[in-house]
Protein backbone atom coordinates (compact mmCIF):
# COMPACT_ATOMS: atom_id res chain seq x y z
CA UNK A 1 0.00 0.00 0.00
CA UNK A 2 1.30 3.61 -0.78
CA UNK A 3 2.27 5.72 1.92
CA UNK A 4 -0.88 7.84 0.71
CA UNK A 5 -3.15 4.87 1.18
CA UNK A 6 -1.96 4.26 4.63
CA UNK A 7 -3.04 7.80 5.56
CA UNK A 8 -6.64 7.38 4.03
CA UNK A 9 -7.27 3.90 5.50
CA UNK A 10 -6.49 4.91 8.60
CA UNK A 11 -7.91 8.25 8.91
CA UNK A 12 -11.38 6.71 7.46
CA UNK A 13 -11.31 3.89 10.06
CA UNK A 14 -10.53 6.51 13.10
CA UNK A 15 -13.65 8.33 11.06
CA UNK A 16 -15.82 5.13 11.06
CA UNK A 17 -15.08 4.49 14.86
CA UNK A 18 -15.76 8.27 15.60
CA UNK A 19 -18.98 8.51 14.02
CA UNK A 20 -19.91 4.80 15.60
CA UNK A 21 -19.25 6.39 18.74
CA UNK A 22 -20.93 9.74 18.44
CA UNK A 23 -24.45 8.80 16.98
CA UNK A 24 -23.82 5.77 19.64
CA UNK A 25 -24.71 3.18 16.39
CA UNK A 26 -23.53 -0.33 18.78
CA UNK A 27 -26.66 1.26 21.33
CA UNK A 28 -24.44 1.19 24.36
CA UNK A 29 -25.45 4.23 25.80
CA UNK A 30 -22.69 6.75 26.93
CA UNK A 31 -23.23 9.10 29.62
CA UNK A 32 -23.76 12.97 28.79
CA UNK A 33 -20.10 13.46 29.53
CA UNK A 34 -18.75 10.83 27.19
CA UNK A 35 -20.35 12.22 24.67
CA UNK A 36 -19.62 15.84 25.56
CA UNK A 37 -15.86 14.35 25.21
CA UNK A 38 -16.00 12.55 21.77
CA UNK A 39 -17.68 14.98 19.65
CA UNK A 40 -15.45 17.19 19.58
CA UNK A 41 -12.15 15.28 19.43
CA UNK A 42 -11.31 15.49 15.81
CA UNK A 43 -10.67 19.33 16.60
CA UNK A 44 -9.16 18.69 19.42
CA UNK A 45 -6.56 15.94 17.91
CA UNK A 46 -6.08 18.24 14.97
CA UNK A 47 -4.97 21.35 17.24
CA UNK A 48 -2.84 18.91 18.85
CA UNK A 49 -0.91 17.67 16.24
CA UNK A 50 -0.22 21.24 14.61
CA UNK A 51 0.88 22.46 17.75
CA UNK A 52 3.25 19.57 18.48
CA UNK A 53 4.46 19.65 15.01
CA UNK A 54 5.41 23.27 15.01
CA UNK A 55 7.30 22.49 18.26
CA UNK A 56 8.90 19.88 16.62
CA UNK A 57 9.61 22.69 13.92
CA UNK A 58 11.33 25.09 16.22
CA UNK A 59 13.36 22.88 18.09
CA UNK A 60 14.71 21.50 15.35
CA UNK A 61 15.70 25.03 13.48
CA UNK A 62 16.94 26.38 16.94
CA UNK A 63 19.39 23.02 17.11
CA UNK A 64 20.57 23.36 13.73
CA UNK A 65 24.03 23.07 13.86
CA UNK A 66 25.63 26.01 12.16
CA UNK A 67 29.32 24.70 11.25
CA UNK A 68 31.97 26.85 11.48
CA UNK A 69 34.71 25.18 12.02
CA UNK A 70 33.94 23.24 8.85
CA UNK A 71 34.16 26.15 6.69
CA UNK A 72 37.28 27.20 8.22
CA UNK A 73 38.97 23.98 7.78
CA UNK A 74 37.89 23.75 4.07
CA UNK A 75 39.11 27.39 3.72
CA UNK A 76 42.51 26.06 4.86
CA UNK A 77 42.75 22.66 3.25
CA UNK A 78 42.09 25.18 0.06
CA UNK A 79 45.05 26.59 0.17
CA UNK A 80 46.65 23.53 1.33
CA UNK A 81 45.57 21.49 -1.72
CA UNK A 82 46.05 24.61 -4.31
CA UNK A 83 49.79 25.01 -3.59
CA UNK A 84 50.46 20.95 -3.20
CA UNK A 85 48.87 20.91 -7.06
CA UNK A 86 51.14 23.93 -8.33
CA UNK A 87 53.77 21.60 -7.33
CA UNK A 88 52.72 18.76 -8.99
CA UNK A 89 52.43 20.57 -12.19
CA UNK A 90 48.90 21.29 -12.27
CA UNK A 91 47.95 24.58 -14.17
CA UNK A 92 44.67 26.33 -14.14
CA UNK A 93 44.99 29.16 -16.92
CA UNK A 94 44.15 32.07 -16.18
CA UNK A 95 40.62 33.03 -15.34
CA UNK A 96 38.76 34.90 -12.15
CA UNK A 97 39.19 32.39 -9.70
CA UNK A 98 35.29 32.16 -8.39
CA UNK A 99 35.00 30.83 -5.06
CA UNK A 100 32.08 28.75 -6.15
CA UNK A 101 30.03 27.70 -8.80
CA UNK A 102 30.17 30.08 -11.85
CA UNK B 1 18.69 -4.74 12.53
CA UNK B 2 17.48 -6.62 9.56
CA UNK B 3 20.88 -7.60 8.01
CA UNK B 4 21.41 -8.32 4.67
CA UNK B 5 20.69 -11.80 3.89
CA UNK B 6 24.06 -13.57 3.00
CA UNK B 7 24.76 -17.23 3.06
CA UNK B 8 25.69 -18.04 6.43
CA UNK B 9 27.90 -20.63 5.98
CA UNK B 10 30.56 -18.53 3.61
CA UNK B 11 33.78 -18.88 5.84
CA UNK B 12 35.57 -16.84 3.12
CA UNK B 13 32.72 -14.25 2.85
CA UNK B 14 34.32 -10.38 3.80
CA UNK B 15 30.75 -9.55 4.73
CA UNK B 16 31.67 -11.42 8.06
CA UNK B 17 32.82 -8.25 8.93
CA UNK B 18 29.70 -7.18 11.14
CA UNK B 19 30.53 -10.15 13.89
CA UNK B 20 34.28 -8.62 13.75
CA UNK B 21 34.74 -4.65 14.08
CA UNK B 22 38.16 -4.78 14.37
CA UNK B 23 38.43 -6.59 11.05
CA UNK B 24 40.78 -4.69 8.31
CA UNK B 25 39.17 -3.59 5.32
CA UNK B 26 40.05 -6.56 3.34
CA UNK B 27 42.22 -6.60 0.19
CA UNK B 28 38.81 -7.07 -2.06
CA UNK B 29 36.93 -4.26 -0.80
CA UNK B 30 37.33 -1.08 -3.34
CA UNK B 31 35.28 2.05 -3.42
CA UNK B 32 34.30 3.87 -6.57
CA UNK B 33 33.90 7.68 -6.08
CA UNK B 34 31.31 9.08 -8.62
CA UNK B 35 32.14 12.36 -9.12
CA UNK B 36 29.62 13.97 -11.94
CA UNK B 37 30.34 17.23 -13.06
CA UNK B 38 29.27 20.52 -15.07
CA UNK B 39 31.66 23.34 -14.87
CA UNK B 40 33.50 22.49 -11.90
CA UNK B 41 37.15 23.67 -13.34
CA UNK B 42 38.14 25.12 -10.40
CA UNK B 43 36.48 22.58 -7.59
CA UNK B 44 37.57 19.37 -9.24
CA UNK B 45 41.42 19.57 -8.54
CA UNK B 46 40.62 20.53 -4.72
CA UNK B 47 37.60 17.62 -4.31
CA UNK B 48 40.27 14.90 -5.88
CA UNK B 49 42.52 16.48 -3.50
CA UNK B 50 40.86 15.72 -0.56
CA UNK B 51 39.90 12.73 -1.89
CA UNK B 52 43.30 11.43 -2.42
CA UNK B 53 44.52 12.84 0.39
CA UNK B 54 41.20 10.76 2.54
CA UNK B 55 41.84 7.75 1.17
CA UNK B 56 45.49 7.53 1.06
CA UNK B 57 45.42 8.31 5.04
CA UNK B 58 42.91 5.53 5.65
CA UNK B 59 44.40 2.72 3.68
CA UNK B 60 41.26 2.21 1.28
CA UNK B 61 41.10 1.18 -2.00
CA UNK B 62 39.41 3.02 -4.45
CA UNK B 63 38.87 5.08 -8.09
CA UNK B 64 37.83 8.34 -8.80
CA UNK B 65 34.94 8.22 -12.06
CA UNK B 66 34.47 11.82 -13.35
CA UNK B 67 31.71 12.01 -15.63
CA UNK B 68 31.99 15.60 -16.99
CA UNK B 69 28.87 16.48 -19.57
CA UNK B 70 30.60 18.48 -21.89
CA UNK B 71 31.52 21.28 -19.59
CA UNK B 72 32.80 24.51 -21.66
CA UNK B 73 34.23 25.84 -18.93
CA UNK B 74 37.47 23.80 -19.51
CA UNK B 75 36.97 20.96 -16.49
CA UNK B 76 37.92 17.96 -18.75
CA UNK B 77 41.39 19.22 -19.54
CA UNK B 78 41.65 19.78 -15.76
CA UNK B 79 40.86 16.32 -15.13
CA UNK B 80 43.32 15.16 -17.99
CA UNK B 81 46.11 16.91 -15.89
CA UNK B 82 44.41 15.40 -12.68
CA UNK B 83 44.67 11.94 -14.46
CA UNK B 84 48.76 12.30 -15.60
CA UNK B 85 49.39 13.15 -11.70
CA UNK B 86 47.36 10.63 -9.71
CA UNK B 87 47.63 8.03 -12.41
CA UNK B 88 44.73 7.01 -14.82
CA UNK B 89 44.21 3.39 -12.36
CA UNK B 90 43.13 6.12 -9.57
CA UNK B 91 41.28 8.96 -11.85
CA UNK B 92 39.12 7.68 -14.88
CA UNK B 93 37.77 10.32 -16.73
CA UNK B 94 34.28 8.93 -18.78
CA UNK B 95 33.08 12.05 -19.74
CA UNK B 96 30.00 12.81 -21.80
CA UNK B 97 28.87 14.91 -24.88
CA UNK B 98 26.67 17.12 -23.35
CA UNK B 99 24.09 17.67 -20.19
CA UNK B 100 22.09 14.25 -19.42
CA UNK B 101 21.08 14.82 -16.11
CA UNK B 102 22.25 12.84 -12.71
CA UNK B 103 20.56 9.47 -13.24
CA UNK B 104 21.85 8.71 -15.98
CA UNK B 105 25.92 9.90 -14.80
CA UNK B 106 25.42 7.89 -12.51
CA UNK B 107 24.36 4.55 -14.31
CA UNK B 108 27.24 5.69 -16.89
CA UNK B 109 29.65 6.09 -13.81
CA UNK B 110 28.95 2.13 -12.74
CA UNK B 111 29.43 0.59 -15.67
CA UNK B 112 33.26 1.81 -15.11
CA UNK B 113 33.38 1.01 -11.32
CA UNK B 114 35.44 -1.51 -10.82
CA UNK B 115 35.04 -1.15 -6.95
CA UNK B 116 32.36 -3.31 -5.07
CA UNK B 117 31.24 -0.21 -3.51
CA UNK B 118 30.30 3.39 -4.81
CA UNK B 119 30.03 6.67 -2.90
CA UNK B 120 28.15 9.24 -4.56
CA UNK B 121 28.78 12.99 -3.86
CA UNK B 122 28.18 16.51 -4.66
CA UNK B 123 32.24 17.76 -6.38
CA UNK B 124 31.77 21.40 -5.49
CA UNK B 125 33.09 21.27 -1.85
CA UNK B 126 29.90 21.05 -0.04
CA UNK B 127 30.61 17.13 0.73
CA UNK B 128 34.07 16.58 2.43
CA UNK B 129 35.83 13.31 1.43
CA UNK B 130 37.18 13.68 5.13
CA UNK B 131 33.64 11.76 6.19
CA UNK B 132 34.41 9.14 3.81
CA UNK B 133 36.59 6.56 6.69
CA UNK B 134 33.31 7.40 9.14
CA UNK B 135 31.02 5.97 5.86
CA UNK B 136 33.41 2.73 5.41
CA UNK B 137 33.42 2.27 9.42
CA UNK B 138 30.01 2.70 9.30
CA UNK B 139 29.32 0.52 6.52
CA UNK B 140 31.38 -2.53 7.87
CA UNK B 141 29.80 -2.13 11.45
CA UNK B 142 26.27 -2.63 10.65
CA UNK B 143 26.95 -4.68 7.12
CA UNK B 144 24.76 -2.00 5.99
CA UNK B 145 23.94 -1.97 2.34
CA UNK B 146 23.59 1.80 2.32
CA UNK B 147 24.80 4.75 4.23
CA UNK B 148 23.82 7.92 4.10
CA UNK B 149 25.09 11.41 5.32
CA UNK B 150 23.03 13.42 7.42
CA UNK B 151 23.05 16.99 8.27
CA UNK B 152 20.38 16.77 10.99
CA UNK B 153 21.36 14.52 13.14
CA UNK B 154 24.34 14.00 15.79
CA UNK B 155 26.67 16.59 14.75
CA UNK B 156 25.68 17.00 11.11
CA UNK B 157 25.03 20.68 10.41
CA UNK B 158 25.38 23.01 7.63
CA UNK B 159 27.24 26.03 6.69
CA UNK B 160 26.34 29.07 4.90
CA UNK B 161 22.56 29.25 4.70
CA UNK B 162 20.33 31.60 6.69
CA UNK B 163 17.16 32.10 5.57
CA UNK B 164 17.49 28.73 3.22
CA UNK B 165 18.67 26.78 6.48
CA UNK B 166 14.66 27.20 7.77
CA UNK B 167 12.70 26.66 4.38
CA UNK B 168 15.03 23.67 4.77
CA UNK B 169 14.22 22.10 7.63
CA UNK B 170 10.66 22.63 6.80
CA UNK B 171 10.49 20.89 3.71
CA UNK B 172 12.68 18.15 5.81
CA UNK B 173 10.05 17.85 8.14
CA UNK B 174 7.33 17.31 5.88
CA UNK B 175 9.40 14.35 4.00
CA UNK B 176 9.17 12.88 7.80
CA UNK B 177 6.21 12.84 8.23
CA UNK B 178 5.04 12.27 4.88
CA UNK B 179 7.09 9.26 3.91
CA UNK B 180 8.58 8.23 7.14
CA UNK B 181 11.47 7.57 5.37
CA UNK B 182 13.75 6.05 8.53
CA UNK B 183 16.65 8.24 7.81
CA UNK B 184 16.66 11.95 8.90
CA UNK B 185 18.21 13.41 5.75
CA UNK B 186 16.26 12.06 2.76
CA UNK B 187 17.75 14.59 0.47
CA UNK B 188 21.29 13.86 0.75
CA UNK B 189 23.63 12.90 -1.98
CA UNK B 190 26.49 12.01 -0.02
CA UNK B 191 25.74 8.05 0.37
CA UNK B 192 27.82 4.98 0.14
CA UNK B 193 25.91 2.10 -1.75
CA UNK B 194 26.49 -1.34 -2.11
CA UNK B 195 27.36 -1.83 -6.22
CA UNK B 196 24.64 -4.31 -6.59
CA UNK B 197 22.35 -2.36 -4.15
CA UNK B 198 22.71 0.96 -6.07
CA UNK B 199 22.07 -0.99 -9.36
CA UNK B 200 19.12 -2.40 -8.27
CA UNK B 201 18.15 0.83 -6.77
CA UNK B 202 18.57 3.03 -10.24
CA UNK B 203 16.66 0.64 -12.73
CA UNK B 204 13.52 1.13 -10.08
CA UNK B 205 13.76 5.11 -9.61
CA UNK B 206 12.11 7.35 -11.62
CA UNK B 207 12.50 10.76 -10.84
CA UNK B 208 14.64 13.70 -11.82
CA UNK B 209 16.82 16.04 -9.80
CA UNK B 210 17.04 15.81 -6.36
CA UNK B 211 13.80 13.87 -5.79
CA UNK B 212 15.74 11.43 -7.08
CA UNK B 213 18.20 11.08 -4.31
CA UNK B 214 14.77 10.73 -1.81
CA UNK B 215 13.47 7.81 -3.82
CA UNK B 216 16.25 6.32 -3.53
CA UNK B 217 15.67 6.01 -0.46
CA UNK B 218 12.15 5.24 -0.02
CA UNK B 219 12.84 2.83 -2.36
CA UNK B 220 15.63 1.04 -0.49
CA UNK B 221 13.53 0.68 2.20
CA UNK B 222 10.34 -0.96 0.35
CA UNK B 223 13.26 -3.40 -0.48
CA UNK B 224 14.08 -3.85 2.79
CA UNK B 225 17.75 -2.49 2.60
CA UNK B 226 19.73 -1.92 5.32
CA UNK B 227 20.53 2.10 5.68
CA UNK B 228 23.39 3.67 8.23
CA UNK B 229 23.89 7.21 9.25
CA UNK B 230 26.68 9.15 9.56
CA UNK B 231 26.66 13.11 10.49
CA UNK B 232 28.26 15.37 7.77
CA UNK B 233 28.52 19.07 7.75
CA UNK B 234 27.72 20.58 4.22
CA UNK B 235 29.36 23.69 3.43
CA UNK B 236 27.74 25.87 0.95
CA UNK B 237 30.29 27.74 -0.51
CA UNK B 238 28.14 29.79 -2.85
CA UNK B 239 27.23 32.87 -1.29
CA UNK B 240 24.85 34.84 -1.28
CA UNK B 241 23.31 33.41 -4.35
CA UNK B 242 19.88 32.26 -3.80
CA UNK B 243 20.04 29.09 -5.44
CA UNK B 244 15.98 28.12 -3.44
CA UNK B 245 13.59 30.05 -6.11
CA UNK B 246 10.12 29.10 -6.16
CA UNK B 247 10.69 26.92 -8.77
CA UNK B 248 12.69 24.72 -6.73
CA UNK B 249 10.06 24.52 -3.82
CA UNK B 250 7.23 23.83 -6.45
CA UNK B 251 9.02 21.10 -7.86
CA UNK B 252 9.88 19.76 -4.47
CA UNK B 253 6.76 19.88 -3.58
CA UNK B 254 5.53 18.23 -6.67
CA UNK B 255 7.89 15.16 -6.42
CA UNK B 256 7.78 15.15 -2.73
CA UNK B 257 3.64 13.92 -3.28
CA UNK B 258 4.48 12.34 -5.80
CA UNK B 259 6.36 9.58 -3.86
CA UNK B 260 3.66 10.17 -1.24
CA UNK B 261 0.83 8.56 -3.69
CA UNK B 262 3.02 6.26 -5.68
CA UNK B 263 4.72 4.27 -2.87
Amino acid sequence: MTKLGQWISTLLALMLIWLCLVQDLLNLGYSQKFHDVIVPLPVYLLVTAGSYSLATLGLRLASFNDCEEAAQELFLQIQEAQADLASKGLKLGSSEAAPGRP
Amino acid sequence: MASHSDSSSSAGSQRRGVRNPAARATATDKYSVLLPTYNERENLPLIVWLLVKSFEESGNNYEIIVIDDGSPDGTQEVAQQLEKIYGPDKILLRPRAKKLGLGTAYIHGMQHATGNFIIIMDADLSHHPKFIPEFIRKQKEGNFDIVSGTRYKGNGGVYGWDLKRKIIRVANFLTQILLRPGVSDLTGSFRLYRKEVLQKLMEKCVSKGYVFQMEMIVRARQLNFTIGEVPISFVDRVYGESKLGGNEIVSFLKGLLTLFATT
